[in-house]
């Protein structure tokens, strides 16, 4: 039911958030249309940065708890966040591509993205190398917490080590008229009840398939 | 202290191993050397290139290398199931730990006295800092590998593709310890002021300490029966 | 000694232990029999806290062994199928090591002590990884026995042993019986695992299928009572 609901909001704001993007907003003087991905790409990353936050907690009360349902939300936030950074990682390079003349910068925010993308392929990877269920929930718990703890020294390091040469993104100085921070604000809000939406999903999958092979296994028992 | 008695006592057994077959080390040794052949073919050894990225060819054939050491730490351990043994004796998980992190602190260490003079010969880099200072870098970067990279070790080993998926698991985590040592061993090599390195060094200290200090309580988690 | 209740153990989807409950006596010396596969390996891992339970509740000497395993650690040894020994090190700094991870007082003489015992007082010096199957045994029974633990797990103790190595575990388990140790092994050979014995346990499937005092049987009963008891397991 609440899913139901949340599906149907989430819907709803995306379509307008859509629509805001391409036909509402003006475009930015000097770049133009392009510049519209800028929505979409500040929405994934605060989704991506988000993700990952839950599966910090998520692998916090999993230890504590050992309740399953803990390691569910940890396992589907991390392939989210995987997916939302991989649209970041995206549509990075199309709009330096556009505003800088060239596909990849090692600026700060990227850069910090891409190694967030590493941490949590990785925390993937752990999940799918270790087969008996309880010590991969252990492990990827573990190890979402420890790469959660890395990602700001991660973002400090880079930034002293960038500093060197000029901070060719700051998001504080590109003129935002009103129109464009409530396109922005809108489609932030839109992802984030796409990111419940998808999270309220896969754990509802996830439950469904542990039931399924509880429900087997006691037949099996009779 | 039990726990510090401990410690010494798998650290000890870890070092009389070693050393009766020097397999660690010796291969440790042998890799690193070739790591950085590979680096001078890769570069013009007599250009100017060379002295840029030298402090990078420096952490490249360490790190590398200490995977090498890293991959073995806990697969030892298996041989005959030894870490049931050792789990079955030892009064709390942080003691293996403190142990191996200290055992593989030490092999990292032997191997990087010899390779880093060769290094230096190998690349007739002349360096126009103060050697302390760069020991220390040296010091604080390995350590912190060694935190991360013994605890994400205990992970790896218990999973089926250990050796695969250890660097994997660790280089993306240890960046920012990358980052830092290879800059702070940049700006000593060149003689750079107190005010250059001392950020860098900070970044290796804090570096340090979070990732002993968590690891070390996380590990029950890992090494759990 | 020893109280184990409703112990399941899941790894996956499979079962392999379900709700197992026992009470082990202090100095009851118990012997378990069961098919390849029946989960006895997978008890004796539980109950010397070498595993987890998936569910259940393990009391050691009065602790609760699965919060405060620290506290009974020193009070188990364990012979498992495999040695826990170290290839590269010598009989003797094999057992230093876990002497000192035990914090053995007087080790040096501890050592010649149990290395005497299991008849390696020769072999002391040589690497673990020159040895043959039978002395690594031996030497993983010393180092069982080493810090003198009150319980004693033993997997499948004699295979790989020769007749002296048969005689010198009975003779060492022997006194440990005397001694009021208590003795928790699982093996499947009828006649060595009867001689010693105060209960029988079979387990079958994972489940606790038959548990009688050792006094009365014979060989020939025991093997009788195992074939009723795994029934058409056995065909
Ligand atoms: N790590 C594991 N993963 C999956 N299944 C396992 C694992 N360990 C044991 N099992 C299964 O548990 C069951 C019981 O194994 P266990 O080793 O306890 O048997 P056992 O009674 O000791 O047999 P044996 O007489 O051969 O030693 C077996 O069916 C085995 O396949
Ligand atoms: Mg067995």
């Amino acid at each position: 039911m609440v899913r139901k609901v949340l599906g149907w909001i989430t819907f709803v704001m995306v379509l307008t958030a859509t629509y805001l993007v391409f036909l509402w907003v003006p475009n930015e003087k000097v770049m133009g249309p392009v510049q519209k991905i800028f929505y979409f790409h500040v929405a994934s990353a605060w989704i991506g940065f988000l993700a990952f936050f839950v599966v910090f907690i998520a692998g916090i009360a999993y230890l504590v708890t050992r309740n399953s349902f803990w390691d569910s939300v940890g396992a589907a936030s991390a392939e989210i966040g995987v997916m939302f950074t991989t649209i970041v990682l995206i549509t990075g390079p199309i709009w330096a591509r556009s505003a800088w003349n060239a596909w990849w910068t090692w600026d700060p925010r990227l850069t910090t993205t891409l190694v967030l993308w590493f941490i949590y392929v990785a925390y993937l990877l752990i999940r799918s190398s270790v087969h008996e269920q309880e010590k991969k929930s252990r492990f990827s718990a573990v190890f979402g917490i420890v790469g959660f703890i890395d990602v700001p020294i991660v973002w400090f390091s880079i930034r002293w080590w960038r500093t060197i040469h000029p901070v060719v993104v700051d998001s504080s100085g590109l003129a935002m008229s009103s129109k464009m921070s409530f396109t922005l604000i809108f489609s932030v809000a839109a992802f984030t009840f796409l990111y419940f939406y998808l999270l309220s999903n896969s754990v509802f999958v996830e439950r469904m398939r542990s039931e399924l092979s509880e429900l087997k296994e006691a037949l099996l028992n009779r | 202290m039990r726990y510090f008695a401990q410690v010494r006592a798998l650290l000890w057994k870890d070092l009389v191993s070693e050393l009766r077959t020097k397999e660690m080390v010796s291969s440790m040794l042998i890799f690193s050397f070739l790591v950085t052949v590979v680096f001078s073919f890769a570069f013009e050894p007599d250009s100017d290139t060379i002295k840029q990225v030298f402090p990078g060819i420096i952490w490249a054939a360490f790190i590398f290398t200490g995977i090498l050491g890293l991959n073995r730490s806990f697969i030892n351990e298996k041989g005959n199931d030894c870490i049931m043994g050792l789990m079955s004796a030892a009064v709390d998980k942080g003691v293996i730990f403190l142990g191996k992190m200290t055992g593989n602190f030490i092999f990292m260490t032997v191997m990087e006295a010899i390779t880093l003079p060769v290094l230096f010969v190998l690349f007739d880099y002349r360096m126009k800092g103060s050697p302390i200072l760069l020991i220390i870098v040296v010091v604080l970067g390995t350590l912190g590998f060694a935190a991360i990279g013994t605890f994400l070790s205990a992970l790896s080993v218990n999973t089926s593709n250990s050796e695969v998926l250890l660097p994997i698991i660790l280089f993306p985590l240890i960046t920012p310890l990358l980052i830092a040592a290879v800059k702070a061993t940049a700006v000593i090599l060149a003689g750079g002021e107190f005010a250059e390195w001392s950020n860098w060094l900070t970044i290796l200290l804090a570096y340090d300490i979070i990732f002993t200090v968590i690891p070390w309580f996380l590990v029950d988690y890992v090494l759990e029966v | 000694m020893l109280k184990a209740e409703n112990i399941t153990k899941k790894i996956g989807n499979t079962t392999i232990l379900h709700g197992i409950d026992l009470n082990i006596a202090g100095g009851e010396f118990i012997t378990v029999f069961g098919p390849n596969g029946a989960g006895k390996s997978t008890l004796l891992k539980i109950l010397s806290m070498l595993m987890k339970p998936s569910s259940g509740n393990l009391t050691i000497n009065g602790v609760n062994a699965l919060k405060d395993t620290a506290r009974v650690r020193g009070s188990v040894g364990v012979i498992s199928h495999r040695t826990f020994l170290y290839d590269n090190l010598t009989a003797e700094e094999n057992l230093e090591f876990y002497g000192r991870m035990y914090g053995i007082d007087n080790l040096r003489d501890r050592v010649t002590e149990v290395l005497s015992e299991v008849g390696l007082e020769l072999a002391f010096n040589d690497p673990v990884r020159i040895f043959s199957r039978g002395m690594q045994q031996r030497l993983a029974i010393a180092r069982a026995i080493l810090h003198r633990p009150e319980i004693l797990f033993l997997d499948e103790p004699y295979t790989g042993l020769d007749q002296q190595a048969v005689e010198i575990l009975n003779s060492v388990l022997a006194r440990l019986s005397i001694k009021d140790r208590t003795v928790f092994m699982i093996t499947h050979n009828f006649e060595q695992g009867l001689d010693l014995s105060d209960r029988i346990l079979i387990i079958n499937k994972g489940r606790l299928a038959f548990t009688e005092k050792a006094k009365g049987f014979t060989p020939d009963k025991l093997k009788k009572v195992y074939m009723e008891v795994l029934g058409g397991a056995v065909s």
